[in-house]
Parts: structure tokens; sequence; C-alpha cells
């Protein structure tokens, strides 16, 4: 299959690994990868603060780049959900909205894809490590994303997963409210930081690596030694 | 920023640095949510309760002018008094009117949010009218002149020992650290008031149309005796809590009680349908009932957002809410906190002055997931915040957002912003921390991520 693959900006610049781990594991399946250069945004931060023009500025090049993709796989729960649940919202009533609703119906994030897409759970992936997972949000609430991530994990040899407390609840990133509202931000993600501390692993994991950002930002600060690490990057491994 | 934002932001940052309120708060929901999973249990199907609830509450919301006719026919054919009150002043001046009617010097109330709302108390105090309240958790933040903390638990943001001190200070009552104690300290002040109270005010959980009845549930008793004791009893209603059918109350009972407190069913659940009629033994000799509209209607040409109004006030949204469960019910400054605060408030009081808790929340969508009646609250959120980019928009940021756009199309502008970004980087430790940071948001409580000496698309082009 060929499969277009959308790297959000932050991946792109932050978390390179995650997207490379994702070219990999995509190839090892057989499947052709592409991945237009631009755009780099999904138009997420503009749509979520209230400026859905702007956002439409960015979202209109994302669905006219993929037009013509079979399938276009997310690297981030986050950007999928805009993508696969607000762009048919973003674009009613306008020229784009058919657009948009094929749009939405061929995106997937990328644990969901394996599992339910390509029907994969075993990648012969190793990562000895006790971790634990955190549910973004968007990836959890607006795509239904809970037993995929598990699925995927089970199969990785040497992994053992200990469910932390409260592993649905938010870790307080929200995106533009991280900047907006950093104190109840912070504090949302020392719960979440406590909770995860709890279960005495060595990773955090989450398919979301927005979500990993902040958590991994307040843990450098703690100095505490728990790692965040995405998902892909543990499925890349052998 | 407003004033009203401003107050907000400090409120709620005080609060988030309050660990022991954080602790409080985070132990006494995490209980709650273990006991409200076991009460979802015992339905069949929640899910499908939760469907059909929606389904109810839409059609009564949608045909409002229907059943408050029929709902206002009934009640009035026992004798029941009903009043309509367009906003909130009228609404006082309503109920003021009664009570200085009756020369009343004592009221009695049972809980009601939609008296907060009004600022009811208030207004009888001011015309020299003493005001009781009978909930537990309400007269507990009466006694502290304080604005109730959640919409179902008042004063839960009080210990035991916090109790006991109020008692001990304002009705010179022992210290006791035991519950059942401090209950009964409690009970022996509202006893005395229930019988000396000329009138009783009580709020509503649903009014039923096809019997002309008001529903009340409630755990304490103390409805009941607020609205047998007294002479006259009043009711203030908002007018989107009607319900079609009596037999709507078999399924919104127990989902009430299950997801507001934990509970299969309260303790005390009561239909009242008139003052005292001909061979009763006992009840008001007078009963009125205030529909309130207060910007409900208004809120009904929303055609997104209408949903709102099928709220049942049981607060599981507010339980849920990551950010109510950091900021506590005080800081949103407003009588309906937490998510459905967030979405109702700028309809009730404006989206200028209230836009802003639209914007304290990350989105998580919890609320929605644990809302009983299926409101789209996060959605709405997002909503608010487009109606507030497109009404009153942050010059500035508008600015950012549309720059933004031609750097993140254009794959030359993106190389240039990732080089770019680089390069400050290098010089980032120089202000990091201090106020020429312009990541300061973010790097007082946290580090920033690292741009990566390769960013994906430089590696994906190099290995073209």
């Amino acid at each position: 299959m060929k499969i277009s693959l959308f790297i959000p900006c932050f991946i792109d610049l932050c978390f390179p690994k995650v997207g490379i781990s994702m070219v990999r594991i995509l190839e090892k399946l057989g499947h052709e990868v592409e991945c237009p250069e631009a755009p780099a945004c999904c138009g997420q931060p503009a749509f979520n603060t209230g400026y859905w023009d702007e956002s439409r500025d960015t979202a209109i090049k994302v669905i006219e780049q993929y037009k013509d993709a079979e399938v276009v796989v997310i690297a981030s729960g986050s950007c999928g959900a805009m993508m696969n649940v607000f762009y048919p919202e973003l674009f009613a009533q306008t020229r784009h909205a058919e657009a948009a609703k094929a749009m939405a119906a061929k995106c997937f994030e990328f644990s969901s894809f394996l599992v339910n897409r390509l029907g994969v759970s075993d990648l012969g992936a190793r990562f000895p490590a006790r971790v634990t997972f955190h549910d973004g949000c968007h990836g959890l609430r607006e795509l239904k994303i809970k037993r995929e991530p598990r699925v995927l994990m089970e199969k990785v040899k040497g992994l053992e997963l200990v469910e932390m407390d409260a592993a649905e609840v938010c870790c307080g990133f929200g995106g533009t409210f991280s900047a907006k509202f950093p104190m109840i931000s912070t504090a949302m993600g020392e719960v979440k930081c406590d909770s995860a501390l709890k279960t005495d692993a060595e990773y955090i994991v989450s398919n979301d690596s927005s979500c990993l950002m902040h958590i991994q930002g307040l843990l450098d600060r703690r100095g505490s030694k728990l790692k965040t690490i995405h998902l892909a990057e543990i499925l890349a491994q052998s | 920023m407003n004033a009203i934002a401003q107050q907000f932001k400090d409120q709620a940052t005080r609060m988030t640095r309050d660990l022991h309120h954080r602790e409080l708060i985070q132990t006494a929901l995490g209980k709650y949510a273990v006991k409200r999973d076991e009460k979802i249990a015992l339905f069949q199907d929640w899910q499908g309760a939760r469907q059909r609830a929606s389904e109810i509450k839409w059609n009564a919301v949608n045909h409002l002018d229907e059943y408050l006719v029929e709902f206002t026919k009934k009640l009035e054919a026992r004798g029941t008094v009903v009043h309509w009150a367009g906003t909130a002043a009228q609404a006082r001046g309503i109920i003021t009117g009664i009570v200085k009617e009756k020369k009343a010097r004592l009221v009695i109330k049972s809980k009601s949010m939609t008296s907060e709302e009004i600022h009811l108390n208030e207004a009888l105090e001011k015309e020299g009218v003493e005001v009781v309240e009978s909930d537990l958790g309400e007269f507990i933040v009466q006694l502290r002149h304080e604005a109730p903390y959640h919409i179902v638990f008042p004063a839960m943001h009080l210990t035991r020992g916090d109790i006991s001190e109020l008692f001990s200070r304002e009705l010179k009552s022992a210290p006791t650290d035991s519950p059942e104690e401090l209950t009964i300290i409690a009970r022996r002040v509202l006893r005395q008031k229930y019988v000396k109270a000329d009138v009783g005010i009580t709020g509503a959980n649903f009014a039923i149309a096809e019997t002309g009845m008001i529903s009340i549930t409630e755990n304490e008793g103390n409805a009941r005796l607020t609205a047998a004791l007294p002479r006259v009893m009043i009711t203030l209603i908002g007018l989107e809590k009607v319900l079609p059918k009596l037999e709507d109350l078999a399924l919104f009972l127990p989902m009430l009680a299950t997801v507001g407190a934990a509970q299969a069913i309260s303790g005390y659940n009561t239909l009242y349908g008139g003052p005292r009629q001909e061979g009763e033994a006992d009840g008001p000799e007078e009963f009125h009932v205030v529909l309130l509209d207060n910007q409900r209607v208004a809120f009904l040409a929303d055609a997104e957002q209408r949903d709102a109004l099928h709220c049942i006030r049981c607060g599981a949204c507010l339980n849920v809410c990551p950010v109510y469960r950091n900021v506590g019910g005080h800081a949103y400054g407003t009588t309906y906190c937490g998510p459905i605060g967030a979405v109702i408030t700028p309809h009730l009081r404006g989206l200028k002055d209230w836009k802003h808790l639209s914007y304290a929340s990350s989105l998580c969508g919890a609320c929605t997931e644990g809302c009983p009646v299926k409101i789209n609250l996060h959605h709405h959120l997002l909503q608010t915040r487009r109606n507030s980019g497109s009404e009153n928009p942050v010059w500035w940021q508008k600015i950012a957002f549309k720059l933004f756009a031609p750097v993140a199309n254009v794959r030359f502008f993106w190389a240039m912003a990732t080089r770019l970004g680089r390069v400050g980087q290098r010089f980032h430790p120089l202000v990091k921390g201090t106020r020429l940071d312009p990541a300061r948001a973010w790097t007082k409580t946290r580090e920033t991520p690292k741009l990566a000496p390769q960013s994906f698309k430089e590696w994906w082009r190099q290995r073209k």
C-alpha cells in the first residue's frame, strides 16, 4: 500500500525519531511511504484558539496536498483528531466541505492504522523495560483509541506494562492552554507525573508526543529519572 | 484580559499552588469515581440510558412552549400560583414581594442553584428577612459567607476539622471529629428554624408537564421539611427543567443519583403537586412556582449549543474535570462552575466577560464523556472560542496565526524557520525564566523541548 505520512510540526522539529521510526516500521511491513514536506501543520493551534479563518489557511493546504493519497497516517492522536473529527466541522458550509469529509475518512492515527487497518499487532520489537501508558485525550476520546496501543505493546518482547491510576486523565498540555493558563496546566501535569511515578515504571509511553513533551518538561524540571518515549520508537526497536 | 478573567486567573493560580486543597479534592473525587462506576454498572445499558435521556431532554427543550403551558395549567388547576420571571431581577422581585406580603421574618430554604444564580438570599436579607439554608452543605457555606463550592457538594472543600471549628465559632458547639455529631449540631439549629419559618423556598430537580408536579430529590429530608412546615411554599425553577412525562423520572432520578452522588437512588424523592387540598392534613396553605427564564430562551436560539439546556445539574462534569479538580469551584467566580459553567455562563452573563472560561480548558473531553445527558461540552468550548475569536479577536494573536500559515505551508519558509529556531534556541538560556523570555509561561515550571539537530524533514530530504 502507498501510505502518505503526516508529520506534525512538533514531531518534525523536536521528535524526528518518532517519524523516522514510523517510516521504518511501515517500510518493514512492505509498504511504500511518502511524506510531503509541506504543509508542516494541521491548523489545530489556530482552530483551538478560536481563529477558524486562519486555521483554514493551513488546513486547506493539507487537504490539497493529500487529495490523492490512498491513506494518511498521522503521527499524533491530537493532529489525527483535528483531521479526522474537526476538519469536517471547520469546513462545514464551505466549498471544501466534501473534500474535508473525504480527507477525514482516510486519516488514521499511527497505532490505530497498524491494528485496525493493517491488522498487525506483532512487529517483532524488543524493549526490555517496565513502562506505563498515558492515553492522550484526543486519541482516546475523539478517535476512541484505547485498545490499539495496548495490543501493540503486548507483543513487544521484554516490555512490562503497568497501568497507572487515572491513565485517562489529561496531562494538562492542551496546546495554547499550557501557555494561557500555565499554572493550571502545570498542576494537571504534576498530578499526572505523580500517578506515573507511583508505578515505578522507567518510561511513560504514549501515542502522542505533544503530551509527552509536556510531561517530560515537568519531569526534567523535577530532576526525575522517569523518561518519556513514543510508542513508535518502542515498536521500531529490535 | 478583562478584570473578571484576571480575577479567575489569579484565583486559579493561587488554588493550583494549594497542595492541601489538591490532595483533598483529588482524594474525594477519586473515591466518588470508584463508587459512581459501581452504580453505573447497575444499569443494564448505561450508554443506552444516556442516549434515551438526551432524547427526552431534546424533545422537552425543543417543545418548551407546549410543555410549560401544560405544566402551568395542571399546577394552577390545583391552586398553585405560577409566576413567569423573565430576568433574575423579576424573579427576585416576585419572591421578595410574596415574602413581604406575608410579613415573613424568617425564610427557610432547601438547596437551589437557581436561587444562587439570581442572588436571592442577598435580596431577601436586604428586606430585613432572615434566610436560613437547610441543606447541610449549604448551611455550612452560608455560615462561612461563601458561595457553594460545587453544584451538588457545596462544602466539599472543607474537612471535618474545618466544619467543627466553624460550628464552634458560629454556633458555640463543642469541637468534635464525628460527622454524626456535626450533623446533630446543625440539625438542632435547623429544626427550630423550620418551625419558626414563615416561608419555605425550594429549588427543583424536574418539573413534570404531564401531571403538573415538582420533583425534588435529596438525601437529608430538609427539602421535605422546608416544603411541609411553613405556611407558604415557593419553588424557584429554571424553565428548562421540564420533563414531559411522569415516567421520565424512572430514568432521570436514578441517573441523577448515580452520577451526581454515586448513589443508586437518593434518600428522599418527592413530588409536589400543589398547596394543601381540602381534607388534607398537612402541606403549605399557599404554593407559588416561579419559572425563571434569565437568558434561557435566548440560549435556545443557538442551534449549536442549545443542548446545554439539557443539563440536570448533576455535577458529573465538574467531578471528572481536571481543571475543576485543580482550581476548585470558587475560582470560577460565577454560580455554575466547571465545564457546564464554562459553556452556559457566556450565554447567561455575556460572551465578552466570560469567554476566558472556555480557554481555561485543555479540551480533554472528560466532561462530555461523563455527562449523563450527552451535552457535547468540550466541543461547545471550542465553538465559544470561535465565537469569541470572530466577535472580539485579539489582534496580535490573529496576526500571528495569519503569519504562521505561509510559514507552515511553504517548504522553504518552514526550512528557514527551523534554522532560525535553532539559532534562537542557542540564545534562549540567556533569557530563560526572565521577563525577556518569550517562552516564560512554559519555562517557569517546565523545561523546554530541544530542537533536534536534524529535523524529520531534513532527514527525509537527505534520504531521498
